[in-house]
């Protein structure tokens, strides 16, 4: 798979990916898109970045282990939920804060972290499985 | 019956009310747990954290468990439908007494289990994640036991069944993997049945919330009643280990480290036994009336063919999980009396069950560690070696057996006191026999374990060479939880009256759902 052509292009496609995966995930909710096909974009780019450069270039790129990012992921999806304990409405609840930003509406909301907190979650493990699957060592 | 909340206008119902916050005590277990494991996840190369934080988070769901218990005493039911949508709809958290007292006693089980494996699990355990799965697991079971939604249920059971698979396989050794694809299989089996299952009781119903269920399931026509009771009673079955699919239990729980072996003997078979008992029960009362003399008979020989089993194992968790299977049989019968006794009893048993079996697993795991050994044939001595082991050991042999004045005894007393009033003599007769065979399986383990002075074969002067004293680990956390545990075993047994009442009430509350149901559409009721 190594080849020269792929092994140039291939920054640029994972790179054009996780910006696309980030786009999918804001655009989500109302929309088609969201946390967990976000997440699977982006992986595919992580994975595809790993099968062209070696799993252990992705790994550096990478800087944290995925697994950590999984983690992170539930976190703060847990903490979405918990929100709206401070608004007296039951578990998991959506929160609104919508404002304008020079002419433009903005929508922030806890189910934005929740879905922020799916794509961590959903990057983190299938990005740990993909580069299992791509490399025949053991990092952990 | 119709539903309350068909009569409403729904949109103002749905906003009208505040949630109070002591409501929360229903979703803290989950949520507390969910959040310590992706903490965890993230702190998994600092060793020193893991425990101090696994400690707390636990600790904090085990005190959120007993408000909930006091709560539910003092005024009943308590629900609370997620992300404010209207109950039959949003996805349900509901707790009676039933799912207070399981939910506790698991939390309290996990909380000794996670400091007990800080003795035994190495650093490569450490960094491949023992604690965040142990806290997943919890999250699983506590969740299985405190949610109001069928659906929900199989989510729960799929959250504790993924973490189960990797802590099976926790340290890689060729027998755990052996005794993972027996569970694996059958686990997924079972599951794929329940799924089934409740797509087809939502085919029929068009809901899939408990209060709601309750409600629709008198227009259910009895066949297909029945097949749905038969169909969860096979998959629940399966989970629980009850004759005759409790092959994969002995196969696989005494493979991975002592601590996963205590706490899924201690937690996993009994969320199978209660979802059996809240869908039967609860939901399909009729369905449960139907099968009950098939359900009579899975309990008797299923509380005959655990300690039976017992009896005949020489490697000591083995036999411990013959014992696991023995106590689900006590679940069932209570399940096949389906009296207010009954109920009660089980649930009383449920808790007695989950409380001894980790404690004894623990206790096990300490005399493997000092013989160096799992086989009881090559074991011997330990009463001299390490009397305070030797004494919990004793004392547990006598709770789960069901010896007056210990814990095991009044859980056994309700059932029979159940049977005896329903005349039924065949489940009467079960339970008692149980005991008594129990009695002699796990004395048996006793006189060999610590009595005999060394291993079968040898005369009986020669001492066992092959024993060492605990490790330091071993002696400042594994010794600790165990006698603490006991400690709390015998006290529970001594002073049962606030457990006679609260399994009193949850049999009260399972044989009428109208409590449950009134806290569920409390939103609705008052628009």
């Amino acid at each position: 798979m190594n080849t020269v052509i792929f092994r140039t292009v291939a920054p640029g496609i994972a790179a054009l990916m996780l910006v696309f995966s980030v786009f999918v995930l804001l655009r989500g909710h109302n929309e088609p898109g969201g946390g967990f096909i976000g997440g699977l974009i982006g992986a595919s780019g992580l994975a595809v970045y790993g099968i062209a450069c070696g799993v252990r270039e992705a790994r550096k790129a990478m800087v944290v282990h995925p697994i950590t990012i999984a983690g992170f992921g539930v976190f703060i999806a847990a903490i979405s939920g918990l929100l709206p304990l401070f608004a007296e409405v039951p578990f998991l609840t959506g929160l609104w804060w919508i404002f304008e930003l020079e002419g433009r509406e903005i929508a922030l909301s806890t189910p934005l972290i929740f879905d922020i907190g799916v794509y961590a979650a959903v990057v983190g493990a299938v990005s740990t499985i993909a580069l299992t699957l791509e490399s025949d060592e053991e990092h952990f | 019956m119709e539903s309350p909340y068909q009569s409403l206008d729904l949109p103002p119902a749905m906003i009208a009310t505040a949630t109070a916050i002591d409501d929360w005590v229903v979703v803290w277990p989950v949520a507390l747990s969910l959040l310590g494991a992706g903490l965890l996840v993230m702190l998994r190369r600092h060793r020193d954290m893991q425990l101090a934080f696994a400690v707390a988070i636990i600790l904090a769901i085990v005190v959120s468990n007993v408000t909930l218990v006091l709560r539910v005493l003092e005024t009943g039911p308590v629900a609370m439908t997620m992300g404010k949508w209207l109950p039959p709809f949003g996805i349900t958290f509901g707790a009676d007494m039933t799912s207070a007292l399981f939910s506790l006693a698991a939390s309290a089980a996990a909380l000794f289990v996670a400091f007990y494996a800080q003795g035994e699990i190495d650093a490569r355990e450490h960094r491949f994640g023992f604690y965040p799965m142990l806290l997943l697991l919890l999250c699983g079971v506590c969740g299985s036991f405190l949610t109001g939604d069928i659906f929900n249920l199989y989510v729960w059971f799929e959250v504790m069944l993924i973490s189960s698979f990797g802590l099976l396989i926790l340290g890689g050794r060729k027998v755990q993997l052996d005794g993972a694809v027996k569970y694996g299989f059958l686990n997924l089996l079972a599951t794929a049945f329940f799924l089934a299952t409740v797509a087809y009781l939502y085919g029929v119903t068009g809901t899939l919330n408990f209060a709601d269920l309750v409600a629709k399931a008198d227009t259910i026509p009895l066949g297909i009643m029945l097949t749905l009771a038969a169909l969860f009673l096979f998959a629940f079955g399966v989970k629980a280990a009850a004759f005759p699919a409790n092959a994969w239990l002995p196969a696989s729980y005494h493979t991975p480290a002592v601590s996963v072996s205590a706490v899924f003997g201690g937690l996993l078979t009994k969320v199978g036994a209660y979802a059996i008992i809240r869908v039967l029960m609860f939901v399909l009362p009729e369905g449960r009336a139907a099968l009950e003399p098939v359900i009579a008979v899975i309990a008797v020989a299923t509380l005959l063919l655990g300690p039976i089993g017992a009896l005949a194992q020489t490697n000591i968790r083995r036999a411990i999980g013959f014992l696991v299977i023995g106590g689900i049989g006590a679940l069932f019968a209570g399940l096949s009396l389906g009296s207010m006794h009954g109920i009660g009893g089980a649930v009383f048993y449920g808790v007695h069950s989950i409380l001894t079996i980790t404690a004894l697993y623990l206790a096990a795991g300490l005399v493997e560690k000092m013989s160096g050994t799992t086989e009881i044939r090559l074991m011997g001595g330990i009463y001299a070696a390490n009397s305070l082991l030797s004494a919990v050991f004793i004392f547990l042999v006598f709770t789960i057996s069901g010896l007056p004045p210990f814990l095991g005894f009044w859980p056994k007393l309700l059932l029979v006191e159940g049977g005896v009033r329903a005349g039924d003599w065949f489940i009467v007769s079960g339970l008692l026999l149980n005991s008594f065979i129990t009695l002699i399986a796990t004395s048996r383990i006793w006189l060999h374990v610590f009595w005999r002075n060394g291993p079968e074969g040898e005369r009986s002067e020669q001492r066992n060479t092959m024993l060492r004293a605990l490790s330091g680990a071993e002696n400042r956390f594994g010794l600790p939880s165990v006698v603490v545990l006991a400690g709390l075993i015998a006290a529970l047994g001594l002073f049962p009256d606030w457990l006679f009442n609260a399994s009193g009430m949850a049999g009260f509350d399972m044989l009428d759902p109208s409590r449950y149901i009134a806290a569920v559409f409390v939103e609705v009721a008052q628009p």
